[in-house]
């Protein structure tokens, strides 16, 4: 008996349910999100297609939104995940960019500096708000909600201090010909699109001084941040050991103890990339606007928290996708852009994103209940 | 599923219905402002370009960041041009952020006029047609001379959006004209009412002497009336105001707000209409930028402006 258990078992372990290859594609978080994001497509272009939305520079637009939503997301989406929130993200936007401001306009530190600077403090900040919650046992959503009043008053209160303004201008002026600032604020392959508008596939500039070069300049940069911050997120949540760990933390914290996992890490360690996110994306703005404002990233928590709650994860922990994130962040850009290019009336625009919004979670929980059997 | 999808399929019908614009003939514009959703001051801008559209016959569509966020404002005027309309109305709230996408804008060879905040220097600079608004500093400036001549020389300044350099230019000149350093007598009051007239007699209270109050809208001028009548300070103080209410308008009645600085709103959402129409249509367009305020609403041309509080003034 025992001799053909041990032949057996290698090909059939009893542990391991048997599952077809379909269901297993079906039980992946962000299916709903797929499935949004196709809808709220099919849907604009049914009632905007021909509105510029889907022209070139229609596209960089809602793209750049659902880009900036994307960065702040993916922090948000692991930690999550990891089973904590981060509501300092906005003020976060704000105070690390009034931070690279006065560096770089009031104080005459190189751009590179004043960036690097920024990253510092606000991953200090990170950890000090981790390392807060694991110590005091309290939840997540105080201790960050109170670091959300303490960075927004801060801010003001810095920006006013000393330089009697709330809003810093001059960055780029600051920033020109500096190593590290186009990496946040440039734009590339702005060959392909003079080649492209050569072609009459982008349009041109028809007058003033930037007349004949093509509308869209180029990828902005926030773009290609958003695209590496997926792609790092989501092969380290499903491609490594650390991920593994970040599902644990977020699932049963006191297994994952037993089991060996460093929860506390895990979670501080979340909370700075949280802040990191905040400052890229903080960084990126500084850097395209040529200022830096005190009231800048005002809710910008919230919509990270939902673009990740759209993308399938769950709010309490140890479930979702980085990939769901992105989704959810792109369905949030296209429907906040897209129903501008459609005409909808402004007062009823919030209305509107707001019913997307809920018909797009409740369409998401409800095939995870279906597929999962989950009650 | 089937009914969440049929609830989508409803909300998709229903969006299609609401989006469709009654004129179709018209020239589209879209103005775009700096002010979040909380702000009531910009209904009469809105009043005005409903009023300038229908006379026209052309289609305008209002747009705001929600939250005031500027940036936020950039996108929407990079959206607003990737839309192409035949004309872009914008405030310049922060002439850093904002002249990029405006510039774009006149470069994709979209007429712009600009509005409300900036001046008319930075609207040249953008390449805009003209500027239709006050000059902050000067209006500030205006405000603080009256109050000097009526023996003002304390002040309190109820900022209620201080993130806009607006707003802080024009306490900025009422200082200056009184000749006292602005610091600490600027208070940033937030927008609740609640959290304005609390905060407004902790300063009172703090400060006694103060003898002359500055508010810079609606926003903060009607919790300020509730926090001087509550301290029986009506009338007492030297109170002016920015912009037109009711309300302000009755305290102006009744002795209680000398002077509101009118900068006639209507004409900022009204004037761009008809201009850019008449741009498009017959290629006519005025030389310069014009100025829609600062007039002085007082006592005695009140019951003029007073019908129209709110709506059209």
């Amino acid at each position: 008996m025992a001799d053909t258990q041990a032949t057996a078992a290698p090909q059939k372990d009893e542990r391991v349910r048997e599952m077809s290859a379909a269901r297993k594609a079906l039980i992946r978080p962000e299916l709903g999100a797929i499935c949004g994001a196709i809808l709220v497509f099919m849907f604009f272009v049914g009632i905007a297609g021909d509105s510029g939305m889907f022209a070139p520079e229609g596209i960089i637009n809602w793209g750049t939104v659902a880009a900036q939503f994307a960065i702040i997301a993916v922090g948000a989406c692991l930690l999550m995940i990891a089973g904590e929130f981060d509501l300092s993200v906005g003020s976060m936007i704000g105070f690390s960019g009034v931070i690279i401001a006065l560096m770089t306009v009031q104080w005459g530190f190189p751009a590179w500096f004043g960036i690097l600077v920024a990253f510092a403090l606000a991953l200090s900040i990170g950890a000090l708000n981790g390392y807060l919650v694991i110590k005091t046992g309290l939840p997540s959503f105080i201790v960050t909600l109170a670091f959300l009043y303490i960075l927004r008053g801060l801010t003001i209160f810095i920006s006013i201090a000393t330089t009697r303004k709330t809003i810093i201008g001059g960055v780029r002026e600051a920033a020109e010909g500096d190593p590290l600032a186009w990496l946040f604020g440039g734009k590339v392959f702005s060959g392909l699109f003079v080649w492209l508008a050569d072609l009459g596939i982008v349009g041109k500039f028809v007058a003033g001084p930037k007349a004949g070069q093509p509308v869209v300049e180029g990828i902005p940069m926030l773009m290609i941040w958003a695209i590496v911050l997926i792609v790092i997120g989501h092969i380290l949540l499903t491609r490594t050991r650390f991920g593994n760990w970040i599902f644990a933390s977020g699932g049963d914290a006191q297994a994952a103890r037993y089991v060996g996992v460093p929860v506390n890490r895990v979670k501080i360690l979340m909370f700075m990339f949280s802040a990191f996110c905040a400052t890229i994306f903080a960084t990126c703005q500084v850097m395209e606007f040529g200022s830096a404002a005190a009231d800048r990233g005002l809710l910008k928590e919230f919509e990270a928290i939902i673009s990740v709650v759209i993308g399938g994860a769950l709010l309490t922990g140890g479930y979702g996708s980085v990939i769901g994130a992105a989704l959810g962040a792109l369905i949030f850009g296209v429907v906040q852009q897209g129903l501008f290019f459609a005409g909808v009336e402004s007062s009823l625009f919030r209305v509107f994103l707001g019913v997307i919004l809920l018909l797009a979670v409740i369409l998401n929980t409800y095939i995870r209940r279906m597929i999962t059997g989950e009650r | 599923m089937k009914k969440t999808l049929i609830a989508m399929a409803a909300a998709a019908v229903a969006f299609t219905g609401l989006s469709a614009p009654a004129s179709a003939d018209g020239e589209r514009f879209v103005l775009v402002s700096h002010a979040p959703d909380s702000d009531s001051w910009w209904n009469t801008i809105k009043n005005a370009i409903s009023v300038a559209g229908d006379q026209m016959g052309v289609e305008v569509e209002y747009r705001n960041p929600p939250t005031g966020d500027l940036a936020d404002m950039a996108r929407i005027i990079e959206q607003a041009s990737a839309s192409n309309p035949d004309g872009i109305i914008a405030t310049i709230a922060d002439f850093d952020v904002l002249s990029g996408p405006l510039s774009n804008a006149v470069a994709k060879g979209i007429p712009v006029i600009t509005i409300n905040s900036g001046t008319q220097e930075q609207s040249k600079q953008l390449g805009a047609l003209m500027h239709v608004g006050q000059p902050e500093y000067d209006a500030g400036k205006g405000a603080g001379e009256k109050a000097k001549a009526a023996g003002v020389t304390n002040f309190l300044c109820v900022n209620h959006y201080i993130t806009n350099p607006a707003s802080v230019e024009r306490c900025q000149g009422y200082a200056d004209a009184l000749g006292v350093e602005l610091g600490g007598q600027m208070i940033d009051s937030g927008q609740d009412p609640q959290e304005i007239k609390s905060k407004v007699m902790a300063y009172l209270q703090g400060n006694p002497d103060t003898n002359g109050v500055l508010t810079l809208g609606p926003t903060s001028a009607h919790p300020t009336l509730a926090a001087l009548d509550e301290m029986g300070k009506s009338g007492a103080v030297h109170f002016g105001t920015f912009d037109l209410s009711g309300e302000i308008a009755e305290a102006i009645k009744s002795d209680v707000i000398a002077f509101a600085i009118d900068q006639q709103p209507y004409l900022q959402g009204y004037l761009p209409v008809v201009i850019l129409t008449n741009l498009a249509r017959y290629g006519v367009v005025p030389g310069n930028s014009i100025n829609s305020g600062p007039g002085f609403v007082t006592k005695a041309n009140i019951a003029l402006v007073e019908k129209y509080a709110g709506e059209y003034r």
